[in-house]
């Protein structure tokens, strides 16, 4: 297929197809951070993380009306205050879940499943009736839009490197929460062993709610952010569930290192084979690789150490 | 808007009224002039249908939730438009029409068994809904057991004929040929690079759109990709049509994919207005999604275009507005769902009758001079003769009419040579 071209026009294709392949990556790790605390380290098989996605990616759009209508000279800068507010508004709602409903199941984890595929539904309802059945584009500020000429046949997309930025960003934070600071010690404490953890005076209620508050709220950035590449609609969420979970399970549900090297490993995988064959025949072979994998590693590609 | 038409279909009628004595007592109890003309029930519906001496019911049959809401929302919005008008305007045979709407919920055994529903129990007249084939499909074979109607709005795939199926959307040759004509012609195109989402319509609408570009235009095919539905990264692809550097994207990418796939082209740098796109799969609903100036430019090929420039259309986008909200947009498939319960007023008024048989029978010829889109007629195959026109998105979300055929576009369901 490469007969008909000039090396020039390949280098270029083969270094956009790189970025291509990271940029994948970045979207991945993105989606795959916030359930890779709820499910990984809180063992909670979080379905409705797609909508707690969704809810960042309302509140974003709120956000941008609301600059729009009423500070149009800050509107470049919105986008930075939307992905906190959505943080802050998917956390919430996060926290006031796990309260509600979550917490009930702590000892029953395969009903927590149900319970929050429940929710999906229940949330995805919700988005229907207050924002209505139709998709709303989200408006991005100008400087936002567009791609970078590096050179004259090598474009890079900025919402690419926005989202590659924002995953580094994040991905840092939450390594440094989870294994530097006190809190993300008790986090792994009361995983590693609820009933000692509260017996040593570890208030396991309360590091519960926060962590899967963390979870959400990092879903909810990660809805914020793919307004710039992806749709908002109510089912929207629906989109990214699959590819989460793919992502998470493959790296080894426990393991933060995990959920990053397999977000790697299955984007380049996707992204190399999509260029060389049809879009749903790459798909296939991805999770054909995928399952074989599993089925001899059924633990993931990074696992925690622990005693049988 | 459709008086003249009434007229001479409505003659037949009143001497039917004047046979049937039975109908007296119920004429003058009616409260308004226009629903004296009102033909005995006993001789408009001799199949037990829902229809009394001043109602006649209907079913509604779309998503109103799950993931196809989306779409089929403007569909529902429009077909209550459409009876609502059809009421004020005095009924169909002097009876109101009520409506049953029943949710398929995006699930396409749902639509059976709500199809099967309003057949059965609720014994409809005639049925407005479905919007992917998928749902039709599930619903055609209810249809055609029970002998039901249905008014199908979406633009789909063809190779498709029912008896009981009135076709209100363009089938695929009738959408793509003149487009692929028309940018051919206009821009010299010669090579092309299909992308759709995987599944019937748009490989059966690519299947024909490449014969028409190899045997018709002769033209090359240079790429012709599918992806899953709900994809949302087109980067590689985006790629690959940086390195074909095709002269024509023609592009059936559907549903939340479709945002995807605007938002990473205009992303990657491909400027809509040196690099013509052609989409059989964007209307102006998708637009409020996609966002107008990240789809600005490109090309359209549909029926109809909320900016259409004629007395009808000018009539119906401030009635639809009014009715369901100043924001609304109107696309091409909402309103082809229009033209659902008028065309089946004006067919029942024809044949004289609500019998599903004798509307199949005097469906074809059946016109609609009141239509948005302009002039419509029923064919003998049950689609509609029609106009295909091409619109370039503009960024306010509209389109701005570019080109028009200048007959009507026999539709052809099963067409010779591009099987």
């Amino acid at each position: 297929m490469f007969g008909d071209y000039s090396l020039g026009d390949l280098g270029s294709i083969f270094v956009m197809q790189g970025f291509a392949g990271l940029i994948l990556f970045s979207v991945y790790v993105l989606m795959a951070l916030g359930l890779a605390i709820i499910f990984g380290q809180m063992g909670v098989i979080n379905m409705a993380h797609g909508e707690f996605m969704i809810l960042g990616a309302y509140v974003t759009w709120m956000t941008s009306n609301f600059f729009q209508a009423y500070l149009p000279s800050l509107f470049s800068g919105y986008f930075f205050l939307a992905m906190i507010l959505a943080f802050v508004a998917s956390g919430a709602l996060g926290m006031l879940v796990e309260w509600v409903l979550i917490r009930h199941l702590y000892k029953r984890p395969l009903d927590t499943l149900l319970a929050t595929w429940g929710l999906s539904l229940m949330l995805q309802q919700a988005y229907r009736s207050v924002f209505g059945a139709r998709e709303v584009g989200v408006e991005l500020p100008q400087w936002m839009l567009g791609s970078l000429h590096v050179t004259d046949s090598i474009e890079v997309p900025i919402n690419g490197v926005f989202v590659m930025c924002l995953t580094v960003l994040i991905t840092i934070s939450v390594a440094y929460v989870m294994y530097k600071s006190r809190w993300g010690r008790q986090v792994r404490a009361v995983v590693q062993n609820r009933i000692m953890a509260g017996a040593v005076g570890i208030n396991t209620e309360k590091v519960d709610r926060y962590t899967y508050g963390l979870g959400c709220g990092i879903a909810g950035v990660a809805g914020s952010a793919f307004t710039m590449i992806g749709s908002t609609g109510p089912t929207s969420g629906q989109l990214y569930i699959v590819d989460t979970f793919l992502v998470v399970v493959f790296g080894g549900a426990a393991s933060l290192l995990g959920t990053i090297a397999s977000a790697f490993s299955i984007s380049q995988t996707q992204s190399t084979l999509e260029f060389f064959m049809s879009g749903s025949m790459a798909k296939v072979l991805t999770l054909l690789a995928v399952v074989g994998i599993l089925m001899l590693r059924p633990q993931g590609l990074f696992a925690l150490k622990v005693r049988k | 808007m459709s008086d003249e038409t009434n007229k001479g279909l409505l003659s037949p009628l009143r001497r039917k009224l004047l046979m049937g004595m039975a109908a007296i007592p119920a004429v003058t109890m009616l409260p308004r002039a226009s629903f004296a003309q009102a033909p005995a029930t006993s001789a408009v519906n001799t199949t037990g249908l829902a229809v009394t001496d001043t109602e006649v019911t209907v079913g509604i049959l779309h998503s109103a939730t799950g993931t196809m809401a989306i779409s089929e929302t403007g569909s529902i919005e429009a077909e209550k438009l459409a009876i609502e008008q059809i009421n004020a305007a005095g009924g169909v045979l002097g009876r109101k029409i009520k409506f049953i709407q029943e949710d398929g919920a995006s699930d396409w055994p749902t639509f059976a068994e709500k199809a099967k529903k309003l057949l059965v129990n609720d014994k409809v007249a005639a049925i407005m809904g479905c919007w992917t084939s998928a749902s039709r499909k599930a619903v055609l074979p209810v249809v055609e057991q029970y002998n039901g109607m249905l008014y199908y709005p979406t633009f789909y795939e063809g190779l498709e004929q029912s008896k009981n199926v009135i076709y209100t959307g363009q089938e695929a040759t009738q959408q793509i040929l003149a487009g692929l004509n028309w940018i051919a012609k206009e821009k010299g195109a010669k090579s092309f690079f299909f992308i759709g989402s995987d599944y019937i319509w748009p490989r059966t609408s690519n299947k024909i759109a490449r014969k028409h570009v190899e045997n018709v235009l002769k033209g090359k095919v240079v790429g012709e990709e599918y992806y899953p539905l709900g994809n949302t990264q087109f980067n590689s692809v985006i790629n690959k049509i940086k390195l074909t550097k095709p002269d024509v994207i023609f592009t059936d990418v559907v549903g939340g994919s479709n945002v995807a796939f605007y938002k990473q082209l205009k992303a990657a740098g491909i400027d809509l207005s040196k690099q013509a796109l052609l989409t059989i799969s964007v209307t102006e609903d998708e637009i409020d999604g996609i966002g107008g100036e990240n789809i600005a430019g490109a090309y359209a090929c549909m029926k109809y275009f909320q900016s259409l420039d004629n007395a009808n259309n000018k009539a119906f986008v401030p009635a639809f507005k009014k009715m369901w909200g100043e924001k609304t947009v109107i696309g091409d498939v909402t309103q082809a769902a229009y033209l659902g319960p008028w065309l089946w007023k004006l067919t029942v008024e024809k044949a004289g009758s609500f019998d599903v048989d004798k509307i199949a029978a005097a469906s074809p010829g059946v016109e609609f001079k009141g239509a948005p889109e302009g002039y419509v007629r029923i064919h003998e195959n049950h689609h509609l003769w029609s106009k295909t026109r091409v619109g370039r998105a503009k960024l306010d979300g509209q389109f701005e009419l570019i080109y028009e055929t200048a007959d009507l576009v026999e539709p052809d369901p099963f067409p010779k040579g591009y099987q």
